[in-house]
């Protein structure tokens, strides 16, 4: 397969498929969730022993934790947590055992585990279906997190997540998921782990962004740039690692720098970015660093009330205009 | 009369008589940090269930971590150079006494979380059957971890997809100081099996034969891929729950102490059983010997051994090295 060829698919296919192809390459890939059989991007596995795709009683925690034995006897398994929030029941296993096992047994496994979650916010669906949970598990030592922002970052972390050998978190938007793209098709096309990807540049200020909020900053740099204000646009794609160097590299561009993310402002995704700007940008910086992101409130169901809570391209761009 | 599983068993049982008695002494002197929680009293329930398993089956364990390991047939040396929190322990000095872990003899690690180890070695039995070997997987855990979730969630997915699992009960009465009479509808943990359609046993766990026997049924069970076995050994911890652990006002009595401590002794019941079985007193004396040696040769390789480098706790946490910001 040729690596120039691409197909038009939405963010939820790119995902399917990055499955997919991870489960013929390799035998020891597994998955294991509820309803997976059914859907979720589980369906439509051709030729795959279905030994290998289990739809597990809502036992989130039971299986999570299966995922991680499988995972240090010769497995790769993928658990499907669907909503974000059902990964709170699967963190003891996630914290305790997949975060921990390789360093605490001083280096006799590996756990190559990928747990999916994705965030349903936005949506009408209240505070226990609403959670953007990255920020905590950015606070665990041992875990890798990602956070894909486009279709095409949803296939290459999914597959990057499923070929690592660390536990890895992949924090779907939900948002994204009817998102098109072309798409690689090529089979070993990958997004490697801990880098950042500048999707528009810019000398007047930097706008940071974690997952869907990319959209609504590409948005709020279109309005600027008719107001004159260029910007550099920064999608992390993974938040455990942080790329240190393309946030810092990008402020040495702009000198300003607002974060969008959609977790709560505490201890938030924006918290820590802000801090590493703080301690080793801060002879960069001519404002300010400035937070757009999700005040600490928990989710309301009303629209009325849900919607000005996210960040939105207005709320960005007001944020980048007073710093200028 | 004379055969190796017997004189295999009650050699393993020694060793762990032998190692937890030295881990005691250890922390006396202070040379053990943190807390070690000893088996003494449990050895039967443990090695007659690992004497069961082949040494590529695997086995997880609890945050009473030293018996397992050694049950299971793990070297000394590593273990106990672990406890003392040394470079050439078992897991680098990075566990310690909670979480003692040797790939080498099948154990895939022990948890200080109650009932963490339960659904780790339920997923060892499925990712023995997708990758079609004839491997099983025994998880220890007290009764208080019975009550846990977890246990319930891992028993019913091993139920329903025929893993080759052993849920084995150390049920030693008592979740730390709380007694399981206080914490269980029923008192029989065995017969919570019903409720997923699986079998059930109890067994005196401090008569290695008992065990041996009940876990080899259950062992044979699941590699004929007819799926998973709950054990419940009736046993008992003979020191605190936790060592040097000293808990005002009591929470069992002295009497049924001294039933279990003189009565139901599993390493001198053991002994008794196998004089009766044509082993001289010499023959038992020199598995004797054997035992005592080792543990000073454990002891003597852990207190000269060399603790970690400081610019160790920054290795190992990713397979791949990552930048650790400090």
């Amino acid at each position: 397969m040729t690596e120039a060829l691409t197909k038009r698919m939405t963010y939820l296919d790119a995902l399917g498929l990055a499955q997919r192809e991870e489960l013929e390459r390799d035998p020891s890939t597994i998955m294991i969730g509820e309803d997976i059989t059914l859907y979720a991007a589980g369906g439509a596995y051709g030729d795959i022993d279905m030994s290998r795709v289990r739809s597990a009683p809502i036992a989130e925690c039971g299986f999570a934790g299966m995922a991680v034995g499988a995972a240090i006897t010769g497995l790769r398994p993928i658990v499907d947590l669907t909503i974000a929030n059902f990964v709170y029941l699967a963190a003891d296993p996630i914290i305790n055992q997949a975060a921990r096992l390789r360093y605490m047994t001083g280096g006799q496994f590996n756990v190559p585990v990928t747990f999916r979650a994705s965030m349903w916010h936005n949506q009408a669906n209240a505070a226990q279906h609403s959670d953007r949970p990255y920020p905590m598990f950015m606070n665990v030592p041992g875990l890798k997190v990602v956070c894909p922002a486009t279709p095409s970052d949803a296939k290459g972390l999914l597959k990057a997540a499923i070929r690592d050998n660390d536990p890895v978190l992949v924090f779907e938007d939900n948002d994204l998921w009817g998102m098109r793209e072309e798409v690689p098709l090529d089979t070993d096309f990958v997004v490697p782990i801990g880098k950042a990807k500048t999707h528009r540049e810019g000398s007047d200020v930097t706008i940071i962004t974690v997952s869907g909020v990319l959209r609504h900053a590409l948005k709020a740099a279109d309005a600027l740039a008719k107001d004159g204000i260029n910007v550099d646009v920064v999608d992390l794609r993974t938040l455990l690692p942080l790329d240190n160097e393309a946030i810092l590299n990008s402020l040495g561009k702009t000198g300003r720098i607002v974060i969008a993310d959609a977790a709560h402002r505490t201890c938030g995704a924006a918290a820590e970015i802000a801090a590493i700007v703080a301690e080793d940008g801060f002879d960069l910086l001519k404002k300010p660093v400035r937070r757009v992101v999700t005040p600490d409130v928990p989710i309301p169901f009303a629209q009325t009330m849900e919607k000005q809570l996210y960040p939105s391209p207005e709320s960005i761009a007001n944020a980048a205009r007073s710093l200028m | 009369m004379i055969n190796d599983i017997d004189s295999e068993a009650y050699l393993r049982m020694l060793r762990i008589r032998g190692f937890e008695e030295a881990v005691t002494r250890l922390i006396t002197e202070g040379e053990v940090a943190g807390a070690a929680h000893s088996s003494v009293g449990q050895e039967a329930a443990i090695v007659g269930a690992c004497m069961a398993l082949r040494n590529d089956d695997y086995m997880s364990g609890t945050h009473r971590s030293h018996g397992h390991p050694i049950g299971k047939g793990a070297h000394l040396n590593a273990l106990m150079a672990e406890i003392l929190g040394k470079v050439t322990g078992v897991c680098k000095g990075r566990g310690g006494s909670m979480h003692l872990t040797d790939k080498s003899i099948g154990s895939i690690g022990e948890s200080a979380i109650v009932g963490g180890g339960i659904p780790l070695a339920t997923g060892a039995a499925l990712s023995a059957q997708v990758r079609k070997t004839d491997q099983v997987a025994l998880t220890f855990f007290g009764d208080g971890a019975s009550n846990e979730g977890v246990f319930h969630e891992s028993i019913n997915m091993a139920a329903i997809w025929k893993l080759p699992v052993i849920f084995f009960c150390e049920n030693n009465h008592y979740a730390a100081v709380t007694p399981a009479r206080d914490t269980h509808g029923q008192p029989d943990i065995a017969r919570r099996a019903d409720g997923y359609g699986i079998p059930g046993v109890i067994v005196d766990g401090q008569d290695f034969d008992a065990v041996f026997k009940a876990t080899q049924d259950a062992v044979a069970r699941a590699r004929a891929g007819e799926g998973p076995s709950l054990i419940e050994a009736k046993t008992y911890r003979f020191d605190e729950h936790c060592v040097g652990l000293f808990i005002k006002g009591g929470y069992r009595t002295q009497e049924e102490m001294d039933y279990y401590m003189t009565e139901r002794d599993p390493v001198k019941l053991m002994r008794a059983t196998l004089l009766a079985r044509g082993y001289s007193d010499g023959d038992l004396s020199a598995i004797e010997t054997r035992a005592i040696a080792e543990v000073d040769e454990a002891v003597t390789f852990a207190k000269s051994s060399p603790y970690p480098e400081p610019e160790e706790a920054f290795e190992l946490v990713h397979a791949d090295p990552i930048a650790i910001r400090r």
